[in-house]
């Protein structure tokens, strides 16, 4: 009776979130207001340039899937490289989308309204690029179903449970599947608000489709608050669980420098430091494109920015619990596969990682360089680029000098992969800037529940309604 | 439900919140709510009962897990068994993941569709509210008028002091959830 799954997440309330005094009314019209202006130069040309990368990707997708994957720069020794580096970057990516929908609903943290709705889209998206990399690598994508345990005319044969790629498979689904729900339940309330507003228009016709005719009862609010609360502290252990379960197909494998205990929360770290520098990325882009200044302001960046603090340290820690293990553990294959890391041919992008994933990130601990989005988004960009070279490290780095010394070998990439991972950025932004132009960016509902009342309103000024209100309503009866 | 009902329009949190439980209070039956987004303290305002979907979202949760559980037994232990690296048939530490993931799956996607039945959101469904900004600021509590004539004039003195927008009768054709869902 008295419960409240979400009330209190409204109670704290200091400097405000969103600048510029709004009222519901000025939400709405900024944020829906922002897809009824003509499409900017800028929009254009991103989405030219998106669609042309998309466009390489297609044709490289389309080459290798009719030649085979022979066309990729694998070999014996190193039978992973730029596919599963791609996918487990893309994946991470995902994960801050989940992290601010869920982790942060569930602490409490209202700035997080500003960029949820942006952070969810970037999850699908991300998951979308992750998911064709594994894809292509099956040899015959058109037969991926067999990944599913259906009942089939090979006598049943069942897929094997006890693998690894089998849980990545079920967890990648999975959180698809619940990303893509939880998106377009927080969607509901803002596609009625779009319908709402020119009755009559087509957009109106379409939203009042897509917003299952919704009304904005209480009473069905009330619910929607559980079921959000629900889906919220589903989503949390689900998206540790992921990047738990992609990094098992390394942790489970024999090969040095894989196979160690500490992979599951170092790749979940990982994963969400570099979704966080990919949200920072684009938040400071939609901000100044869309005209959202006053949504996503330096005090949602510096929130950020502190995240990625944070996640830059455990993945520093983490880096250094490797050398270390390494050292202590007394097995030379393990050693030598660190001092591969840090010495041997790839050295190179081990140094790129930790410059971009451990020391760069250091300069967000100054005021200064937080409240400089230039600087920020400069540090985004490099966080990016060293995670991604995180992943090519790990990879690539352990697999070419394995065991063997007769068995080493060395990999490069070719142009068929680097095409397909260029390929992937286009599909993630071209999708992102569609999103932008047809679907509110801020979650207009959400917004609107954690604004101040403006000085100077009537609440403030009449003496008798000082109190919190619904509390004890002085008038009843 | 359909019928005469009156329909009080706020732009206020405070004002909406004030007046839905000066109407409880007076007996008044409330028949819903509007508001632009999920206003705080509006349950109790309302006087709503708390919801019994979390105990659906576990009860799926569970049925996805017993699910996943016998269904990894039974493909890798009784129907098929395959010696994948010695391991034993009923691998139980291996068939953690799929049956997290299944009672993730199962629990979150149920609890959704239990919830847009339950609320009957379907595509192409319109609102009767659609009228009164209520998906934009405004604020509507919709009462039940006890009967004609001076009841209804008391209801609309006791709401005309939250500051309403307006104080209308309109014949809505309103979907009312119950109290308990």
């Amino acid at each position: 009776m008295e419960r409240e799954p979400l009330a209190d997440a409204a109670v704290i309330r200091r400097v405000p979130l969103i600048a510029g005094d709004k009222s519901a009314a000025d939400v709405t019209r900024d944020v829906v207001g922002a897809l009824d202006a003509k499409a900017s130069p800028l929009w254009w040309g991103g989405l030219g340039l998106s669609v042309a990368a998309l466009i390489l990707g297609a044709v490289a997708i389309t080459y290798q899937i009719m030649t085979g994957v022979g066309t990729w720069g694998l070999n014996r020794t190193v039978g992973w490289a730029f596919d599963i580096t791609n996918f487990v970057f893309w994946i991470g990516i995902g994960h801050a989308g989940t992290l601010i929908s869920a982790i942060l609903f569930l602490l409490r943290q209202q700035w997080r309204t500003s960029v949820n709705r942006a952070a969810e889209a970037m999850t699908l998206f991300a998951v979308m690029c992750a998911g064709l990399f594994p894809l292509i690598h099956m040899g015959r994508p058109w037969l991926f179903f067999w990944m599913l345990p259906y009942p089939n005319d090979r006598g049943s044969l069942w897929v094997n449970f006890r693998s690894p790629l089998v849980w990545d498979f079920f967890a990648i689904s999975t959180y698809f599947i619940i990303s893509a729900i939880f998106w377009y339940v927080g969607l509901i309330p803002d596609l009625a608000t779009i319908r709402d507003r020119e009755p009559g228009t087509r957009r109106s016709k379409i939203f009042g489709f897509l917003s299952l005719g919704w009304t904005g009862s209480f009473r069905v609010w009330h619910r929607y608050e559980v079921v959000y609360l629900l889906l919220a502290a589903l989503g949390t252990p689900l998206v540790l669980s992921v990047h738990t379960i992609v990094s098992t197909d390394f942790a489970t494998a024999v090969v040095p420098g894989w196979h160690t205990t500490i992979f599951p929360p170092y790749f979940v770290a990982g994963a969400i430091f570099s979704g966080m520098a990919m949200v920072l990325t684009l938040m400071l882009v939609a901000r100044t494109t869309m005209r959202l200044e006053d949504y996503i302001t330096p005090r949602h960046i510096d929130a950020m920015c502190s995240l990625v603090i944070l996640t830059s340290g455990m993945v520093g820690l983490a880096y250094a619990t490797e050398f270390f293990t390494a050292y202590y553990s007394a097995s030379p294959y393990e050693q030598f596969a660190f001092y591969n890391r840090a010495r041997g041919p790839l050295a190179w992008g081990y140094w790129i990682m930790v410059a971009c994933n451990v020391l760069i990130p250091q300069l967000l601990w100054f005021t200064g360089v937080r409240r400089n989005l230039v600087v920020v988004f400069v540090i985004a960009i490099l966080v990016n680029i060293g995670m991604w070279f995180e992943r090519f490290i790990i990879i690539v780095a352990s697999l070419q000098r394995e065991y063997l010394p007769s068995a080493w070998s060395d990999y490069t990439p070719t142009s068929i992969e680097v095409a397909t991972l260029v390929g992937t950025f286009g599909l993630f932004f071209t999708m992102f800037l569609l999103f932008c132009r047809f679907i509110p960016v801020i979650a207009i509902a959400e917004v609107k529940g954690v604004l101040q009342p403006a000085p100077g309103s009537r609440q403030v000024d009449d003496g008798h309604r000082g109190h919190r209100p619904g509390i004890a309503p002085e008038t009843g009866s | 439900m359909t019928g005469p009902v009156l329909v009080s329009v706020f732009d206020q949190e405070q004002d909406i919140l004030q007046a839905t439980a000066a109407a409880r209070q007076a007996g008044i039956e409330i028949v819903d709510v509007f508001t632009p987004y999920a206003v705080h303290g509006m349950d109790r305002a309302m006087g709503l009962g708390s919801s019994r979907l979390p105990w659906v979202c576990f009860l799926l949760g569970l049925f996805g897990a017993v699910a996943a559980a016998w269904f990894q037994y039974w493909a890798s232990a009784v129907d098929w068994p395959i010696n994948v690296g010695g391991k034993p048939w009923q691998s139980w530490p291996a068939f953690i993941p799929v049956i997290f993931e299944l009672t993730v799956l199962f629990g979150g996607v149920g609890t959704v569709l239990v919830f847009i039945a339950w609320a009957g959101l379907r595509p192409g469904r319109s609102s009767p509210m659609a009228g009164f900004r209520v998906t934009d600021d405004r604020f509507a509590l919709v009462v039940r008028p006890l009967a004609a004539g001076p009841d209804r004039s008391s209801v609309e003195t006791l709401l005309g002091r939250f500051h309403p927008l307006s104080i209308e009768e309109r014949d809505l054709a309103l979907d009312v959830k119950g109290a308990r869902g």
